[in-house]
C-alpha cells in the first residue's frame, strides 16, 4: 500500500521558509511584525493560487456561510488532511475556526516557552485562508491565536467590499 | 456535473499544488531578497539541505526500506520510492558512469515547475535547486557524500529535466570511542 507523503514535504518546506524569513532579521517587535507580514503575504498568494484553478462557478456558493463551510471542510481537508473541528459565527461577518490539532503546530513542543513562537507557524496559514477567500470573492482579515498547543483558532473578519 | 464531483476533482487539484505554489512563492521571495541568481541557487541548495537532513528520517520511517547494498540500489530507491512518495513521480535512472559512481535521474515532468516560466532576467536561476540540497542532505545522514546538480532543465529550454548525482565518498559515522567501526549502509560497487 503506497501512501503519498506530500503533506510531510510541505511541512518541511513551511518550517524552512519560516527559518529563512527569520534568520536574517533582528530581534524586536518591528522586525517580528515584518516577518509575520512576509509569511502572511506568501500564504495569501498560495491561497489564491489554490482556488484559482477551480471551475469558476459562481453558483457554487449560496451565501457567505456556505463559503466558510467550504473553507472549513474541503479547503482544510485538502491542505491539512482534516476538517476544521468547530466553526462559530456571530452572523455579522465574524467567524472563528477552531482546529484542535493544527498540523503545522504538532511538531512544536507543547512547552510554554514555545508559545511565543507559535504565531510564526500560523502566519502563512492566515494568508492562505485570506487568499483563498479572496479568490472566492470574499475580502477578509484573518488572524490566529494559540491557547493550548496544538489547538488554535483562526478568526476571519469579513470586510464589506 | 454534480456539485459533489466538482469538489472531488478540485480537491485533488488543490492538494497537488500546495507544495508547488509554496515553492514558487519561496523562489519569488528569494529573487526579491538576493541580487543575483547564483545567490538564489545557493540559498535554495542550503534550504534543501536543511530539509533533506530531516526528511531522511521521515522517509526511513515510512518506507521500511532497508540498507542499500550499493549505489545502484540507492539510485533505485531514490527514483522509485522517494520521488514517488514525496513528489508523485518516478524519474528514470540512466547514464551510469563506467565506475558506477555517477548516474542521472531523468524527470519527464517536474511537478515543481507547473505553470512556471522563467522571466528573462533570471537565465542563471536553477529553479528547482532545492531538490539538489534535499538529496545531498538526506544522503549525508546515511553516510554518503554526494554531489548533485541539474544538468538539463525544461525551464531553460531542454527537453527533459536531468539531475546528475555523483558519489564522492562514504562518511564515517560518529561512534563512541571503543566501538568497532563496521561498514554500514551504502558501499559503492
Amino acid at each position: 500500500l503506497f501512501v503519498m507523503a506530500d503533506e510531510a514535504l510541505f511541512q518541511f518546506l513551511h518550517n524552512e521558509v519560516i527559518q529563512y524569513i527569520y534568520k536574517s532579521s533582528e530581534h524586536g517587535e518591528m522586525e517580528n511584525g515584518r516577518c509575520i507580514t512576509k509569511l502572511e503575504n506568501m500564504g495569501f498568494r498560495v491561497g489564491q493560487g489554490l482556488i484559482e484553478r477551480f471551475t469558476k462557478d459562481t453558483a457554487r456558493f449560496k451565501d457567505e456561510l456556505d463559503v466558510m463551510k467550504f473553507i472549513c471542510k474541503d479547503f482544510w481537508t485538502c491542505v491539512f488532511k482534516k476538517q476544521i473541528d468547530n466553526l462559530r459565527t456571530n452572523h455579522q461577518g465574524i467567524y472563528v475556526l477552531q482546529d484542535n490539532k493544527f498540523r503545522l503546530l504538532t511538531q512544536l513542543s507543547a512547552g510554554k516557552q514555545y508559545l511565543e513562537h507559535a504565531p510564526k507557524y500560523l502566519a502563512f496559514t492566515c494568508g492562505l485562508v485570506r487568499g483563498g477567500l479572496s479568490n472566492l470573492g470574499v475580502k477578509s482579515i484573518v488572524t490566529a491565536e494559540v491557547s493550548v498547543m496544538p489547538a488554535c483558532k483562526f478568526q476571519v473578519m469579513i470586510q464589506k467590499m | 456535473m454534480s456539485r459533489q464531483s466538482n469538489r472531488t476533482t478540485d480537491s485533488k487539484k488543490m492538494n497537488a499544488e500546495l507544495f508547488t505554489l509554496t515553492y514558487g512563492a519561496l523562489v519569488t521571495q528569494l529573487c526579491k531578497d538576493y541580487e543575483n541568481d547564483e545567490e538564489v541557487n545557493k540559498q535554495l541548495d542550503k534550504m534543501g539541505y536543511n530539509i533533506g537532513v530531516r526528511l531522511i528520517e521521515d522517509f526511513l520511517a515510512r518506507s521500511s526500506v532497508g540498507r542499500c547494498q550499493d549505489f545502484r540500489e540507492t539510485a533505485d530507491v531514490i527514483a522509485k520510492v522517494a520521488f514517488k512518495m514525496y513528489l508523485g513521480i518516478t524519474p528514470s535512472v540512466t547514464n551510469w558512469s563506467p565506475a558506477g559512481d555517477e548516474f542521472s535521474l531523468i524527470l519527464e515532468s517536474n511537478p515543481l515547475v507547473d505553470f512556471v516560466e522563467l522571466p528573462d532576467n533570471h537565465s542563471s536561476l536553477v529553479y528547482s535547486n532545492l531538490l539538489c540540497g534535499v538529496l545531498r542532505g538526506a544522503l549525508e545522514m546515511v553516510q554518503m557524500a554526494v554531489e548533485v546538480k541539474f544538468s538539463q532543465d525544461t525551464l531553460r529550454g531542454d527537453n527533459v529535466t536531468e539531475i546528475r548525482m555523483k558519489f564522492i565518498k562514504r562518511m564515517e559515522e560518529n561512534l563512541p570511542a571503543g566501538d568497532e567501526v563496521h561498514s554500514r549502509i551504502c558501499v559503492p560497487c
